[in-house]
């Protein structure tokens, strides 16, 4: 049952990595973002592509991942995204979802539908016995890399002057420029960031969750459970939020491989229904 | 002389702050009651907590003698108890004549009848078109609400309350933003209410409350400063330190 | 008689059926006779445009953003197959047992729309459509998963008018039942319910403020939009007589939320032009790049929203107001 719960851990670990820059920027600039899913498109194929042709190491595609998704986010939120922010909630779902289906035809269309593989490196291979369950090695890496990632972060938001201007817009933009906070450079950087992970997180998981063009639709809903269920105001939300649905999602699907996806659909309306504006965010409907 | 609205020790938290502090009004049917006090007293807070937009963390609230603390907003409003906004809240997309047939069809309970088309009950459209009148805006009934002037909005926003056939009609701000020259329609509509309509008006305008109203309660800091009579709050030394200033600066 | 009309016949004029109208619908009928071979296409217009008028119950006048109205396509479609399956061949009462199973699904979830912001309800709803479809995928041994529901025995439409392999039969029959809800979900719109709705769609904190109940105006009015979903899914089975797991599939629901938007939300006409416009498109699309499509959908997509779709629709809104002589803002 261990062997479970450690995958699960992996799992949410993961899914946090790739969910968290969708978190702070739904909650930032409420903007829906259905397109998330396209930037750890990028990470991914980057990398499959870096390894397979060029033999470039896995753990340096990782970085060079985070730098080209967050490249990609901050060109396409300077000229396509930041136009949407006065719209209505429906036209951010209607572009978005048109965003996702370019780009999974595009890379349909020029890459081919066929899985993405990448070599990971010997060290990563193999399993180890902790505490009388086994994990592969691997997601042991990925534990500990999106743990010091998540902790990163929150110093990041909790210590520095960027990460108090960024708390301060997400809590009320309009007294935030009042202060003189440039909002949208914050925002501009923030997608930049949280675009970076979602390609991190996609380079990361293209090995267990795997890589084809359908991963921005198929994970989407797994990105906007983790926000819906974690809320908007902070990352802590999102990272427990995370392991919640990592640790269900895989428990499900090894228990009741019946029912198994319909477990985190199941918690996440439950949630809803309890909780609508997330478990973790100080009650503010918006 | 009966009590039309009370609250007895109402209050409302929000996290550390106390907006509404052990608030005791008692209000009697058909009187003209005025609800002044600085910017941030509470004002505001206290209506919506009246109307149900709020829940209060204390306190009970009695319309007529009905508690009515778990009375939902529109209830509320079936029971007689009607607002207006202070930032006008109309519907914008519809024409005036349509949200005042929409009201008086609520009123009747009609709201939901979903076979006849609206306004085919020419009763309630007569109605309407009278209020309309009465308001000055049977000239522009049917424009589209956001195209009309601010001052036609501002009546409109009033009308709106009128349709629902208030027992006790709660005005904020009615004359708020409203250019001198048009403010006269305002008043002379609040004179023309029916007496044995209760109504309690905030306001800044200090003309108008002494014109209208016949009690005058001081809200500051959510609480209740004082209460009396026109000419004793107008005399009062402690209401006007708290609208001067400490007295120390004169 | 007087010049200017009263502030009854104003209100009354509102709903009026204008001759544009009439015009449409005889056309939709004409289109049968004078391109017969084209009969199964136009049926799957008028299958889509039914889907989208449902959509438009609760868009265009709820203000619900859903990304699951497949679900209720889904069930209805399931729900009309199974009958046909199972020995209950006759297609109108497929179309009751199909509309009161996805009214049942619309009534229980409608409550959790309620509560919470736009994203928690485009969650729900999305939510509820990928467990309904797991639910299916699981659910083999009925549905027949992903290859599909076998072995559908539909009947004659009145017991009198079999499905023909051209599928004039199922055009007429789907047009049909497209007419008549039509005028039922035009009715509701101009009565005095539909009004209420737009005034809780316009600004719900003042509708609540002249006693309106959104709550249950809304419940009211998700629960018939499922039912007309669920019609629109049953059409869908009866006349393909195919039943498979995409009738719940994401792409429906964006699908059908494109046809919508490129109508016009919030007219009741614009579902069926929205229709009408998207399949044909889809048709050309076909023919050139069959397997990439869906680029296509994304970029008029994007060029839609980015190009303002409102601002398209209230063009062509009053451009037919004008041509059939509608006055007044009302």
């Amino acid at each position: 049952m261990l062997t479970i719960l450690f995958d699960g851990i992996a799992y949410g670990m993961l899914l946090f990595v790739l969910a968290c820059g969708l978190s702070v920027t739904m909650g930032l600039m409420n903007f829906i973002n259905l397109s998330h899913g396209v930037f750890s498109m990028a990470g991914g194929y980057i990398t499959a592509f870096l390894i397979n042709r060029w033999g470039v190491p896995f753990l340096l595609c990782l970085p060079l991942a985070f730098l080209f998704s967050a490249a990609l986010g901050m060109v396409l939120e300077r000229t396509l995204y930041r136009r949407l922010y006065a719209r209505s909630h429906l036209d951010q779902v209607l572009f978005t979802i048109g965003i996702v289906f370019m780009a999974v035809a595009a890379v349909d269309y020029v890459i081919g539908s066929q899985q993405q593989t990448v070599k990971l490196p010997d060290m990563l291979k193999g399993r180890v016995d902790i505490l009388g369950g086994s994990i592969g090695l691997y997601r042991v890496f990925i534990i500990a890399l999106c743990g010091c990632l998540a902790v990163t972060i929150q110093m990041l938001l909790v210590k520095t002057r960027f990460g108090s201007q960024l708390r301060a817009a997400v809590d009320d933009p309009r007294v935030a420029r009042g202060m003189g906070i440039n909002v949208n450079t914050v925002f501009a950087i923030t997608f930049a960031v949280g675009s970076g992970l979602a390609g991190l997180g996609g380079a990361l998981g293209t090995d267990i969750l795997g890589m084809d063009p359908t991963f921005p639709i198929k994970f989407m809903i797994y990105f906007l459970i983790v926000v819906t269920v974690g809320g908007t105001s902070g990352i802590t939300g999102a990272f427990f939020a995370s392991l919640i649905l990592g640790i269900a999602d895989v428990g499900g699907k090894y228990y009741v491989p019946q029912i198994g996806a319909f477990i985190i659909y199941a918690l996440m309306v439950v949630v809803l229904i309890i909780r609508p504006q997330g478990l973790f965010s100080r009650s503010r409907g918006k | 002389m009966s009590i039309a609205l009370a609250t007895h020790d109402l209050v409302k938290n929000f996290g550390g702050l106390r907006a509404t502090d052990h608030v005791s009004l008692t209000i009697h049917t058909g009187a003209r009651h005025a609800l002044i006090g600085p910017n941030g007293a509470g004002k505001t807070t206290l209506i919506n907590l009246l109307t149900g937009v709020l829940t209060p963390s204390q306190g009970s609230i009695t319309l007529e003698g009905d508690n009515i603390i778990r009375l939902s907003q529109h209830a509320r409003v079936q029971r007689g108890l009607v607002r207006t906004f202070q930032i006008n809240q109309l519907f914008a997309d519809m024409s005036p004549l349509q949200s005042l047939c929409l009201a008086v069809s609520e009123r009747h309970h009609q709201g939901r009848d979903w076979w006849r088309v609206a306004g085919s009950n020419k009763a309630f459209v007569d109605e309407a078109e009278d209020i309309l009148a009465r308001f000055g805006l049977r000239d522009v009934m049917t424009q589209q609400t956001r195209l009309l002037p601010y001052g036609k909005q501002r009546l409109l926003e009033i009308a709106l309350a009128i349709a629902c056939k208030p027992r006790v009609l709660l005005l904020d701000e009615p004359a708020a933003g409203v250019p001198e020259e048009e403010r006269h329609e305002i008043i002379d509509i609040l004179a023309d209410l029916p007496k044995d309509v209760t109504v309690v008006l905030i306001e800044h305008d200090m003309d108008l409350v002494f014109s209208f109203a016949d009690r005058i309660s001081v809200l500051v800091n959510g609480a209740l400063l004082t209460e009396g009579g026109v000419d004793e709050i107008a005399r009062d030394p402690q209401v006007r330190a708290v609208y001067l200033g400490e007295s120390g600066h004169e | 008689m007087s010049m200017t009309p009263t502030a009854h016949q104003m209100m009354l004029d509102q709903a009026r059926w204008r001759w544009s109208e009439s015009l449409f619908w005889l056309l939709s009928l004409g289109v049968l006779f004078a391109f017969p071979s084209k009969a199964l296409l136009f049926s799957q217009i008028a299958i889509m445009g039914l889907f989208a008028l449902s959509l438009d119950l609760i868009l265009g006048y709820g203000g619900i953003v859903s990304l699951g109205h497949a679900a209720f396509f889904g069930v209805g479609a399931y729900a009309a197959g199974l009958m046909a399956k199972h020995g209950l061949g006759d297609p109108l009462l497929g179309l009751a047992g199909a509309a009161c199973v996805a009214a049942c699904i619309g009534w229980l979830t409608s409550f959790l729309l309620l509560r919470g912001s736009d994203l928690t309800r485009l969650m729900v709803t999305l939510g509820i459509a990928l467990m309904l479809f797991e639910l299916a995928n699981r659910m083999a041994s009925i549905t027949g998963g992903a290859d599909g529901l076998q072995g559908m025995m539909v009947g004659p439409v009145l017991g009198l008018f079999s499905f023909d392999l051209f599928g004039k039969t199922a055009y007429l029959y789907a047009l049909s039942v497209l007419f008549v809800l039509f005028l039922l979900a035009r009715k509701i719109v101009h009565s005095t319910f539909g009004l209420s709705l737009r005034a809780v769609k316009g600004n719900a904190l003042r509708a609540g403020a002249i006693g309106i109940s959104a709550s249950s105006r809304l419940v009211a009015i998700y629960t018939l939009s499922a039912a007309f979903a669920g019609i629109a899914g049953a059409l869908s089975a009866q006349t393909t007589q195919l039943v498979s797991l995409d009738v719940l599939d994401f792409h429906r629901s964006a699908d059908v939320m494109l046809v919508l938007v490129i109508g016009g939300v919030g007219w009741l006409y614009g579902g069926i032009i929205g229709a009408i416009l998207f399949t044909l498109m889809q048709d050309w699309l076909a023919g050139i790049t069959p397997q990439y499509w869906e680029f296509w959908i994304g970029l008029v997509l994007v060029c839609l929203v980015l190009v303002g779709h409102d601002r398209i629709g209230a063009a062509v809104k009053s451009m037919v107001a004008r041509l059939s002589g509608k006055g007044g803002a009302a």
